[in-house]
């Protein structure tokens, strides 16, 4: 396998990312979400945590071989504009699987969003796989 | 919103054929720079014939399926498959039914699969879901 096992584990962060709501509404609107306290970008969407753009430093991945797997999102609260989130990510599994074409690298990356209090907001995890 | 009942299909959400505006749009305000989304020779150099939508767009509408559903702030949790690619035309109806409901802090929280499916029936992206039923009556 090509990619660093050893990363398995690993953390890094905090990222820190303003949530500003000009994000919240061009997000909303790029959906075609029709709910007003979206568009007028008051509360995030329950997928708004993708724009926090963030990698982990030892992973790079050619992007013409990345497909994404799946990808899931909890909740404590929602997010809103004005908040100031502090973004933990972790590399949480590295597996390899045998498919039709040959061996598919997965690779699980899993985060957690905080306020500045330290209360957390939510959890992500992006399963993705590598060919 | 009342509370649901085990097996009740929630009002779907029919989208337009998704668009390259739409690919556009999305990869700007996700950040999702992808060229396969958006740049038809890149799409085609890895073989396919026309840039594909966003994974996270089809999960974007989930989302969307579920704030319609049990207002905005209502999503405890979100989680999906990416089954099928999402190729430009393709309009997506998203549906979900009810699985179970349990009271949890804060009230009712029903829990439901979801999925969105093409033109052709196949579901493209799909998962569960939990929403909390609270707002409203």
């Amino acid at each position: 396998m090509e990619i660093d096992q050893s990363l398995v584990g690993r953390s890094y962060g905090p990222e820190r990312h303003e949530v500003e709501r000009g994000a919240i509404r061009r997000f909303a609107e790029a959906i075609g979400d029709r709910e007003p306290l979206h568009l007028q970008g008051e509360i995030a969407p329950p997928t708004f945590p993708t724009t926090f753009r963030g990698g982990v430093p030892g992973l790079a991945l050619d992007k013409k071989r990345i497909l994404h797997a799946g990808e899931e999102y909890r909740y404590r609260r929602p997010i809103r504009a004005g908040d100031v989130l502090l973004v933990v990510r972790r590399v949480a599994d590295i597996y390899e699987k045998r498919g039709s074409l040959g061996p598919m690298t997965f690779i699980v990356t899993a985060a957690e969003g905080r306020d500045t209090q330290g209360e957390l907001v939510y959890e992500s995890r992006t399963t993705i796989i590598y060919r | 919103m009342r509370v649901p009942k085990v097996g009740e299909e929630i009002p779907r959400l029919e989208k337009e054929p998704v668009g390259k505006l739409q690919l556009l749009r999305y990869a700007g305000a996700s950040g999702d720079d992808n060229l396969i989304h958006t740049d038809v020779e890149t799409a085609r150099s890895v073989g396919l014939p026309d840039v594909i939508a966003h994974g996270m767009l089809s999960m974007g509408f989930l989302g969307q399926l579920l704030t319609a559903y049990a207002g905005p702030g209502s999503v405890r949790r979100l989680t999906v498959r990416f089954a099928r690619m999402v190729q430009l035309g393709d309009a997506l109806a998203c549906r979900g039914v009810v699985q179970g409901v349990e009271e949890g802090e804060g009230g009712a929280v029903a829990r439901l699969l979801v999925w969105a499916e093409n033109q052709r029936g196949e579901r493209v992206t799909e998962g569960d879901a939990e929403v909390l039923c609270t707002a409203g009556d």
